[in-house]
């Protein structure tokens, strides 16, 4: 496998509908994540964070600027599971499989080693709604790693858990990030989240959607939530952020 | 009779009350009780109020048989190798119908729900055609076909594709457009998509649809064999045409017994799929 190049997004804008009706989700976004890092997408509801990601993952087309994702496969979890109801866990692991060209023979391995690294082994026969909703974002995320994708998109996935859950996602996300060589792009409105997991924090602003700067977090790693060196951190970047908000809202 | 008819009644009443009070955990046995109590109510007063009908003397005995003259009657029905050969004339024009209007009905869903123009064209008209009584078409039907078995297959096709047809439509509208997002991102496309997500997705939608087609294809039938009659060929419709002719009342009634008896039989073979099907992805009463 050669390795791939940068994500590189060049000048993307992005409207929906036409002429006077028109809205402007995004204007101008410029941005390049480096191999394996680590970027957080912060910044308030509506500032077309996920019509970034969206984009990225092939769902929606910009309507100007480039996208280059440097020859990589793109997986993307979402912040409901969205597992299909009618598979068993393992079904849902080997639909990914299958889709992406995994021969049938070698599902029953793979499937149990996907298992074992979210830390759901031997729940292969379980349904979706048998399990919690944390539970449910670690089958999402072993079926996102099926793909064997090297960029990897997360739309707030933990936002719908309770903190306990989530903070030992943050944990498993950070540790799988690491073994697995990944390059990830988070997309999250949770200041202490994007410190806890960023190498690098990109604020984005509403009316149209852009980006508004960009932080390197700077802490060694594994970081722990409870460590007080991401709350003064997180403590600083929502000053920023909040010196920027009414200018924003001002040019709205 | 009848006293030994309302004890029974009341004994059901008093058992079915004593169960509910006992509440939600009761054993597997209580719970069969609690579903099988009230229907065996609801029939029991169907016979009560039959019952007293006959008792009152509302129509003459040839008329209205009492209940347990019809009962009798039934047990020499389905001692008679004869009504055995109609149910089983009937029930195979049941299974072709069924069958045929499930191939017609399904690649016909697909192929509107896939492509926009089909919908256009077709979505009204397959609507329509569900609204059109069965029996409407019959006319035509012998027109064309003659008294024949292809004049019941026709007019059960055409009451019963519709339904399953716009069951599976439904289904597929209605697929959650965050599956089709993951679908998307996982890399199914174009006929896969449809393979692995839409159509497992619409499944339940697609089984009222059967179940609903079920209806549709049961009732056409029975219209059928009342209206085209073939000489040789013994049909539970044609059953109730002689035993109407020949003034046969208990004869009459022990045939409709019987038509309605396989009837909610299917539909409830259908129902415990459809039950199932949905108890396995979380939905439904079951998770109550």
């Amino acid at each position: 496998m050669t390795a791939p190049g940068p994500v590189t997004l060049t000048g993307v804008g992005k409207r929906y509908g036409r002429g006077g009706a028109a809205t402007e989700a995004l204007r101008g976004v410029e941005l390049r994540i480096q191999p394996g890092e680590f970027v957080c997408l912060l910044g308030r509801s509506g500032c077309g964070k996920s019509t970034l990601l969206s984009m990225l993952a092939g769902l929606d087309a910009p309507t100007s600027g480039s996208i280059d994702l440097g020859d990589r496969r793109v997986a993307m979890m979402f912040q409901d599971a969205n597992l299909f109801p009618w598979l068993t866990v393992a079904g849902n692991i080997e639909l990914a499989l299958r889709l992406s060209g995994v021969p049938e023979q070698a599902w029953r391995d793979r499937v149990a080693e996907l298992l074992s690294v979210v830390r759901l082994a031997g729940t292969e026969r379980k349904r979706p709604h048998e399990l919690s909703g944390g539970m449910r974002q670690r089958v999402a995320l072993a079926r996102a790693l099926a793909q064997e994708a090297d960029l990897l998109l997360m739309d707030e996935p933990f936002a719908s858990l309770d903190a306990i859950t989530r903070d030992a996602l943050h944990d498993e996300i950070e540790r799988i990030w690491i073994e697995r060589r990944l390059t990830v792009l988070f997309v999250t409105h949770n200041v202490r989240e994007a410190v806890r997991l960023g190498d690098r924090v990109v604020l984005m602003q509403p009316s149209p959607g852009r980006i508004a700067g960009e932080w390197l977090v700077g802490l060694p790693r594994p970081r722990r939530m409870d460590d007080p060196a991401i709350a003064t951190r997180a403590a600083g970047l929502r000053d920023e952020l909040d010196a920027q908000a009414p200018a924003a809202e001002g040019a709205a | 009779m009848t006293t030994a008819l309302s004890r029974r009644l009341l004994r059901g009443r008093v058992a079915g009350l004593r169960i509910r009070e006992s509440g939600p955990p009761a054993g597997p046995a209580a719970r069969l009780a609690r579903r099988v109590w009230p229907p065996l109510l609801a029939v029991g007063l169907v016979l009560l109020v039959w019952e007293t009908l006959v008792l009152v003397g509302w129509k003459p005995a040839y008329v209205l048989p009492a209940p347990a003259t019809v009962a009798g009657e039934l047990v020499t029905l389905l001692a008679s190798p004869d009504f055995w050969t109609a149910i089983t004339i009937t029930m195979v024009r049941a299974l072709v119908g069924f069958a045929v209007s499930l191939a017609i009905g399904t690649v016909l869903g697909i192929a509107v729900s896939r492509w926009g123009l089909l919908r256009n064209a077709l979505g009204a008209l397959l609507t329509g055609l569900q609204t059109m009584p069965s029996i409407a078409w019959f006319p035509l039907a012998i027109l064309f076909f003659g008294i024949s078995e292809q004049a019941i297959l026709f007019v059960i096709v055409l009451g019963a594709a519709p339904s399953i047809a716009n069951g599976l439509i439904s289904g597929v509208d209605d697929v959650p457009p965050q599956l089709l997002r993951t679908a998307h991102v996982l890399g199914a496309r174009g006929l896969g998509l449809y393979r692995w997500v839409v159509l497992p997705a619409a499944l339940p939608a697609y089984l009222s649809g059967l179940k609903q087609g079920w209806a549709f294809a049961w009732r056409s039938l029975m219209a059928g064999e009342l209206l085209v009659i073939i000489a040789s060929r013994p049909s539970l419709g044609a059953q109730l045409s002689f035993f109407r002719e020949l003034s046969n009342a208990p004869g009459l009634l022990a045939t409709m017994v019987v038509i309605l008896v396989i009837g909610m039989a299917v539909d409830g073979g259908f129902s415990t799929i459809a039950k199932r099907v949905r108890s396995r992805r979380g939905l439904g009463a079951a998770r109550l």
